[in-house]
């Protein structure tokens, strides 16, 4: 056991920083983000539109278009540094290493192509192996994923499969090459329920047999809540508050955190009005970047002047911590 | 309570785009049988004044096409839509602009050329509900109404962020003074702390007609959570017809459905802990090729050979319930022979 505590993160990332520049300054879409994530665990990255948590995933990726740009930070793959790595490295190790699911597999799954075509084109762009052997372990994977009939899939092209089929062999794609890490952005938003529940029960099942470790970016905290091991709570750029899942959504510390729980309709007497956050943006500095302070302060209940200096990172323990001038105590 | 809104076994069906091979056929005299879509089947609700009812279902289930129906965009195939007693669409024109229809995504259903002043004044002033002149005190009154300041009528669309563009488009719907209000979806594209604003919005919009006209609605979502938190009344649907209907309470509490049962333990929920799941096995079906007898049976774990050839009706199960399943209706077990 001893070895595999010593053993380094599947997926680390060490102040990663990404900006983009904007029509009234830099824009810092990433600033200074910092995470782990250990061999077949899940970490949810949670935030709303522009948190800037699907940037972060693209960062770990290599996959920022310009004029956006990479500027500070590093990633590890199992303590290995893959951060700044040129292109033809990146490639190698993107889809192989390290993989990405998205939203919507439609975008992803190109449609003249058969199921089994782009998985062997997958299994082949890293591995000298016959066709067969490619579309065999194509199949594999579909198995893996829990697909009936997998043979018969692989003939279909992506429209003759229902969505949630198309998102199974997505994940399977990713799966092919047996990923230290999978990085998937919002890959249930686009599903129905009874199909959500399906994909999150298989991937926790992946995560725990392959060992695979998964960055699930999400907007719902309700479904990382029942998936995830651990949290990252995004805003404006930065994690605010992190902890073991049930920590964080049972005593979110941060008030971002417990507006966002708050505001989940199932937390609350029906017809109860539900806890509502003042709109506004993070403070901006001279340079029309934001500011060190609290990006959060200027819609936060229990701000003071003291937010405008950076925020402090508190410890609750049990790796529980916020980045707040002024956390929330835990209820009794 | 008096009714405002009685579906009585409406039904909509939707032709496919016939295939060449089927032209061919049909010119060759050996026709094929016409390919639709039953989108909804048979299908009977009322709404009392003053009511919010609550659709549920997952795609395909025909939420979006009874509401079109109910709002006048769609005529029903067989059976009919009436609003305070009479036809929303008789020969195929909406006759009062008393039912609005609210969408889902405020990006899409805003036009973006249109100040929203005008968006919201287009309504009243083409039904002859005020004068051009005059319909600028009501523009100002909508916009308070859903908390805009009235200033910003002179603004566009893409001036204004999600949450408010969604006032914006309710406050367009409210302006006609409607008695029945279609939501379709009406949060499912905004961020969860805008949602909050959203659903407030409509829980003070209730409230302050409850003492007045009453503002009743059909509130379409798929998200168990927040149909919990407006809906008085719950319908869920499946692949066209409702499967159960019942207070928003019961619905919850006690679920007489198969599928109700399955959808609320499929829900991921704040704080049930990790690694519970309980997902429906199997697919969606096809609206193209439902399944014999009742539609929910390939996925049922109750299922028997009565649910394989007979499509159970929406029956009583309790006081306010009404479930459409065999289980409590005679079971499953033997084939009813008429």
């Amino acid at each position: 056991m001893s070895t595999l505590k010593e053993a380094p993160p599947a997926l680390e990332v060490r102040g990663l920083r990404t900006q983009f520049p904007g029509r009234q300054g830099l824009v810092r879409a990433v600033d200074g983000v910092s995470f782990a994530i250990r061999r077949g665990e899940i970490l949810g990255l949670v935030g709303e539109s522009g948190s800037g948590k699907s940037v972060t995933g693209f960062s770990i990726l290599g996959l920022v278009e310009p004029p956006g740009k990479v500027v500070a930070g590093e990633v590890l793959l199992a303590g290995r540094r893959i951060s700044g790595l040129d292109g033809a490295a990146m490639r190698r190790i993107r889809g192989a290493e390290v993989a990405m699911v998205f939203q919507d597999p439609l975008m992803t799954l190109n449609p003249v192509l058969r199921i089994g075509t782009q998985m062997a084109a997958a299994v082949r762009a890293h591995d000298r192996v016959s066709r067969a052997a490619a579309w065999d372990r194509a199949e594999q994977a579909l198995t893996t994923v829990g697909i009936p009939s997998p043979r018969a899939r692989l003939d279909a092209y992506p429209h003759q499969l229902s969505g949630g089929m198309r998102q199974r062999v997505a994940i399977a794609t990713a799966l092919l090459h047996r990923p230290k890490a999978i990085i998937a952005d919002e890959p249930t938003t686009a599903l129905d329920v009874s199909i959500q529940g399906q994909i999150l029960a298989e991937v926790r099942r992946l995560a725990d047999e392959t060992g695979t470790a998964f960055l699930w970016i999400t907007h719902d905290l309700a479904v990382v809540s029942s998936l995830a091991d651990a949290l990252c709570v995004m805003y404006a750029g930065r994690v605010v508050e992190r902890g073991p899942a049930d920590a964080v959504i049972a005593a979110p510390r941060h008030p971002y955190t417990v507006a966002l729980v708050g505001s989940v309709p199932s937390g609350h007497a029906p017809g109860a009005r539900l806890p509502q956050l003042a709109a506004g943006l993070p403070p901006r500095g001279a340079d029309g970047a934001p500011d060190s302070g609290c990006p959060f302060r200027t819609r936060c209940p229990r701000a003071t002047e003291v937010c405008a200096a950076p925020p402090p990172e508190r410890d609750f323990g049990a790796g529980h911590t916020a980045l707040c001038h002024h956390p929330v105590e835990a209820a009794a | 309570m008096s009714e405002l809104l009685r579906i009585e076994r409406a039904s909509k069906r939707f032709r496919q785009p016939v295939p060449l091979g089927d032209r061919l056929a049909a010119w060759l005299g050996r026709p094929r049988p016409p390919r639709a879509v039953q989108a909804v089947t048979d299908v009977s609700l009322t709404v009392a004044r003053g009511e919010v009812v609550g659709l549920v279902g997952e795609s395909g289930c025909g939420k979006s096409t009874l509401g079109r129906m109910v709002a006048g965009i769609y005529t029903p195939s067989e059976g009919a839509v009436l609003f305070e007693g009479a036809p929303v669409m008789p020969g195929g024109h909406k006759r009062s602009p008393r039912v609005q229809m609210i969408h889902q995504d405020p990006f899409a259903s805003l036009d973006p050329r249109m100040k929203v002043g005008e968006t919201v004044a287009e309504g009243p002033v083409a039904h002859g509900i005020v004068s051009r002149a005059g319909a600028d005190a009501l523009v100002a009154e909508t916009l308070r109404r859903v908390g805009l300041d009235p200033a910003l009528r002179n603004r566009y669309p893409h001036q204004f962020s999600g949450g408010q563009r969604q006032r914006v488009a309710i406050a367009r719907a409210l302006a006609l003074n409607p008695a029945l209000l279609v939501l379709d979806e009406p949060v499912a594209s905004l961020d969860v702390s805008i949602q909050a604003q959203v659903l407030n919005l409509f829980m003070d919009l209730r409230e302050a007609a409850a003492g007045g006209s009453g503002l009743t609605s059909l509130f379409i979502s798929h998200d168990l959570g927040v149909v919990r938190h407006v809906s008085d009344r719950v319908a869920i649907m499946y692949l066209g017809r409702i499967v159960e209907l019942a207070p928003t309470r019961t619905l919850y509490a006690a679920p007489a459905h198969p599928y109700t049962r399955a959808l609320l333990d499929s829900v991921p929920r704040l704080g049930q802990g990790r690694g519970v799941f309980h997902p429906i096995a199997g697919e969606l079906p096809s609206p193209l090729a439902p399944p014999p007898g009742c539609h929910f049976h390939p996925r049922c774990p109750h299922a028997g050979p009565r649910c394989r050839v007979e499509a159970p009706a929406l029956l009583p199960v309790a006081p306010g319930q009404s479930a459409a399943c065999h289980l409590h209706h005679g079971g499953t077990a033997a084939a009813a022979t008429a």
